[in-house]
């Protein structure tokens, strides 16, 4: 455990640094801030709707944007950062030559991975949720505080994350065994865009929630639960199938991917 | 022994890149493990640290099996494997404040070791922006970095220019008087005869000699050198008269050294037949053209 801790701490040492820790930062904030400058200027075309549809409309630019493709891309970007840190500075020898169980090392820089994609869309929750609330400060018309979907927003943005870890783990483990930039990226791109064109059909083919990186798209998909009760009041739908085979898939492969690490000679 | 294996071997594929090596290295020696570039230094050197698992054999480090007890063995182990591994973006500093959290090694060890390899005024300075030989000496601190009992480096003096391989010499006599052990590979014997006390000898995978450095000097058979003023007919004359001939150069003569009255015998017999002589006297093969002989002899 001590191995691991350490193992995630340099791993923020080592990409403090680095777009691929920024970008977890820098993306909520820019997507947010393009959705904050749109309703401020736009604020009369939302002026007196309901706050349940101000919130809607407000977090969809987020939500879509990263359900059908930023996530999927950003997951990929992810697992490539953390990884092409050491190929880069070819230091994959120095990495299993210390006193650090390989177990660790992995596992830390896989959990490294994960919490950056936890970053990211716990600004995209939060950065949400204070510039809807700000919104109704600074433009009293919008009625953002006369409505409260926290911790539907919360649901919603977790369910993301939890879409995104089959992807994440294919990714990682691509990322790992391919030094160059094209194989994993090339590989990620194209599944993306097979997965979201299935995801994003009427009627989608019967095996595709089956494809890890159909998920995100599928997620947003599925979000609301069907309901009888109140129309100002919807539930979220967090484990829905997708969900589920999401992290089956990043399970087997964080596993298997361990196993491939430790057979592995290290060049 | 601080490394004992036994018949090492290991292979890419179907080639067969070290074959059977049973390395010795005595504790406080600096070990001198030599070979052309592609003999298998390298590969010897990262299954030592096994980064590379072994096809056969085994190895001990420490007396303690490599495999089952890797982490205990490795927090002892400071190594250096080829070209510098280098976080780019980081300062040099960084690097090794990086590596020190991961060894758990204290803020003051790294400004020693920066102090160490003269890198101190360039500690803030991006790595990316090191000169190969800077790189080369923070990769030297990265390896002391846990003050190890054992000392890895692969061809530690690549890059460096002539004063800064006299303070890599320098550093490791220093290493070893405090009772550690340092193992170095390098192609270039003169590189490591001024200071190892050992010497194994690496060629196509295959160990050709191992031992101290006065064993090396031992196998080394000295010879008379001659200077004529043509070194053909001499050749034949002493090969006319069942003198073996080493080797025939332009302006020198080899023969193998018997004993002194043979030196003479050799010289009455070209001058009584009218060839002149510059110069006679017992001479030893450089080790340079010796550790030619018996990489090139595989």
């Amino acid at each position: 455990m001590k191995g691991f801790l350490l193992s995630f701490r340099s791993e923020f040492y080592k990409s403090r640094k680095t777009l691929g820790f920024w970008g977890s930062i820098i993306l909520p904030l820019v997507i947010t801030l393009l959705a904050l400058t749109a309703f401020f200027v736009k604020s009369g075309d939302f002026a007196n709707k309901p706050g349940i549809l101000l919130w809607i409309q407000f977090s969809m630019i987020s939500l879509g944007s990263m359900g059908t493709l930023l996530l999927p891309i950003y997951t990929i970007f992810v697992a490539y950062s953390v990884n092409n840190v050491e190929h880069k500075a070819d230091t994959w020898k120095t990495i299993f030559s210390l006193p650090i169980s390989r177990w660790s090392v992995y596992g830390a820089k896989y959990a490294y991975a994960f919490f950056l994609l936890f970053i990211c869309m716990a600004l995209f929750t939060l950065l949400n949720i204070g510039f809807g609330n700000l919104l109704s400060v600074i433009k009293p018309e919008l009625k953002f505080n006369e409505y409260h979907m926290e911790k539907e927003l919360a649901q919603v943005f977790f369910k993301l994350l939890l879409s995104a870890l089959g992807i994440l783990s294919i990714q990682f483990l691509l990322s790992l065994l391919w030094s160059d930039f094209l194989k994993p990226m090339g590989f990620g791109f194209v599944a993306t865009i097979v997965g979201v064109t299935l995801a994003s059909q009427k009627d989608p083919w019967k095996y595709t929630y089956l494809l890890p990186y159909s998920h995100p798209m599928a997620a947003i998909k599925s979000m609301v639960k069907n309901q009888h009760g109140p129309a100002d009041r919807f539930e979220i739908a967090v484990f829905t199938q997708e969900v589920y085979v999401s992290l089956i898939v990043a399970v087997i492969v964080f596993f298997a991917g361990y196993f491939i690490v430790q057979k592995r000679s290290v060049k | 022994m601080v490394i004992r294996t036994q018949g090492l071997s290991f292979s890419f594929g179907n080639q067969q890149v070290v074959n059977s090596i049973s390395l010795e290295v005595p504790e406080g020696s600096i070990y001198g493990f030599l070979g052309p570039n592609g003999a298998g230094k390298t590969t010897t050197i990262k299954m030592l640290l096994n980064l590379l698992q072994a096809g056969e054999g085994s190895i001990h480090i420490f007396d303690k099996e490599l495999k089952s007890n890797r982490i205990e063995i490795l927090k002892q182990i400071g190594s250096l494997v080829e070209q510098p591994a280098i976080y780019q973006h980081l300062t040099g500093k960084e690097n090794l404040m990086n590596r020190a959290m991961l060894l758990q090694v204290s803020e003051q060890r790294v400004n020693d070791m920066l102090s160490l390899v003269q890198l101190t005024s360039a500690a803030n300075k991006k790595a990316g922006q090191y000169s190969l030989g800077m790189k080369q000496r923070l990769g030297i601190a990265h390896a002391l970095l846990n003050d190890p009992k054992l000392l890895i480096l692969d061809e530690p003096t690549n890059g460096l220019d002539p004063n800064g391989i006299i303070e890599i010499r320098e550093l490791m006599m220093r290493i070893v008087k405090e009772g550690k052990t340092v193992f170095v590979s390098s192609h270039l014997l003169s590189e490591v005869e001024k200071m190892a006390t050992h010497v194994g000898i690496i060629n196509h995978g295959k160990m050709m000699f191992q031992g101290t450095i006065q064993d090396l000097q031992n196998i080394n058979q000295p010879h008379i050198f001659i200077e004529t003023d043509n070194s053909a007919d001499a050749a034949n004359l002493l090969k006319r008269n069942h003198i073996d001939i080493t080797e025939v150069e332009n302006d020198y003569l080899l023969v193998p050294f018997t004993s002194k009255q043979q030196i003479g015998d050799i010289n009455n017999l070209l001058v009584q037949n009218g060839i002149t002589v510059f110069g006679i006297n017992k001479k030893h093969k450089d080790l340079e053209r010796l550790f030619l002989d018996i990489t090139q002899s595989n």
